[in-house]
């Protein structure tokens, strides 16, 4: 019990902008040197790592398509979570988080997009074709595009808070639909083939750095995250401090 | 094109997307200190300013 106490008493102090704020100041150099130097190993192991006996030297484009693949889904998931956050406990760094996270995975998602290309071209025969996985991913990065454009459509976050959370929640049916597309579906998309109940079925000498490469896009992502939070925070600052000019122009007059 | 070229791309794409983001983001921030920097410059504060001044705010 006093541990559930001690949790929630932690959830809420965290809920203190300028806890977070100091907070972050504190883990955000960690998470950055984690960051480069998990890619550093993980780029060394990919490049060292033998070539596929079918796809040959393409297969190295898996080290970074497969983990922004991955990162796409878990931001959108994060903002899933911060978007329950937002509604039902009204957090205050909820729909803060949602907001910053919006753009990264954006990236992530363009990203796996155009490397999925790239790979596709020599290994298919083509660069895109409408099958239920890529065009399931196709729907994330519009969904993404979509939520960018709320939040700068209106100007009183509240309002875009509450409207973008729901339509994240909504938007995360896709999500199990991009996961299991390759087994629902006839697709040319290869099926899973890391994350099986019968385990992966990748040669250790490749999956390893992929491991790397996964471990470091996700310290990647939590260090862009926490310091886009930091930056909502600090624009949100900015919008309190005007109003307080406008409100003491006002009350000189 | 040869699969070097393909993988050359992919690479290339990454540290565009990636690059480019860590820029903006970093901009972003600085952006933001220095319009805050600017407003308490000319001696508008926060209200709760006093309050967190000692929690690092």
């Amino acid at each position: 019990m006093s541990d559930i106490a001690a949790s929630a008493g932690w959830w809420t102090r965290l809920a203190n902008p300028s806890r977070f704020l100091a907070l972050s100041n504190r883990l955000g150099p960690w998470l950055a040197g984690g960051t480069v130097l998990t890619l550093a190993v993980g780029l060394y192991l990919g490049f060292q790592a033998p070539e596929d006996y079918q796809q040959g030297s393409t297969v190295r484009i898996m080290f970074i398509h497969v983990p922004a693949a991955w990162l796409a889904m878990m931001c959108y998931t994060v903002m899933a979570l911060s978007a329950i956050g937002s509604l039902v406990w009204r957090h205050p760094l909820a729909d803060v988080s949602v907001r910053a996270a919006a753009p990264i995975g954006a990236v992530f998602t363009a990203l796996a997009l155009i490397t999925g290309s790239l790979w596709g071209k020599p290994m298919w025969g083509t660069w895109w074709v409408w099958d239920a996985r890529l065009t399931s991913f196709f729907v994330l990065f519009l969904m993404y595009l979509g939520l960018i454009a709320l939040h700068r459509a209106l100007d009183d976050p509240a309002r875009s808070g509450r409207l973008s959370a729901i339509l994240v929640l909504v938007g995360f049916i896709n999500i199990p639909i991009i996961k299991f597309s390759v087994d629902w579906w006839n697709t040319l998309h290869q099926p899973a083939s890391v994350l099986r109940v019968d385990g992966p079925t990748i040669h250790p000498s490749l999956l390893v750095p992929l491991l790397v490469m996964a471990i470091a896009f996700t310290l990647l992502f939590f260090t862009l995250h926490l310091v886009a939070m930091r930056n909502e925070i600090l624009r949100r600052r900015v919008q309190v401090l005007r109003r307080n000019a406008a409100r003491q122009i006002g009350e000189s007059r | 094109m040869s699969h070097a070229t393909y993988v050359a791309l992919s690479y290339g794409a990454a540290l565009l997307l990636v690059g480019g983001l860590v820029l903006a983001i970093w901009r972003d921030g600085r952006a933001r200190r220095a319009e805050i920097a600017a407003l308490e410059a000319q001696g508008i504060r926060r209200r709760s300013a006093g309050r967190n001044e000692g929690m690092g705010a």
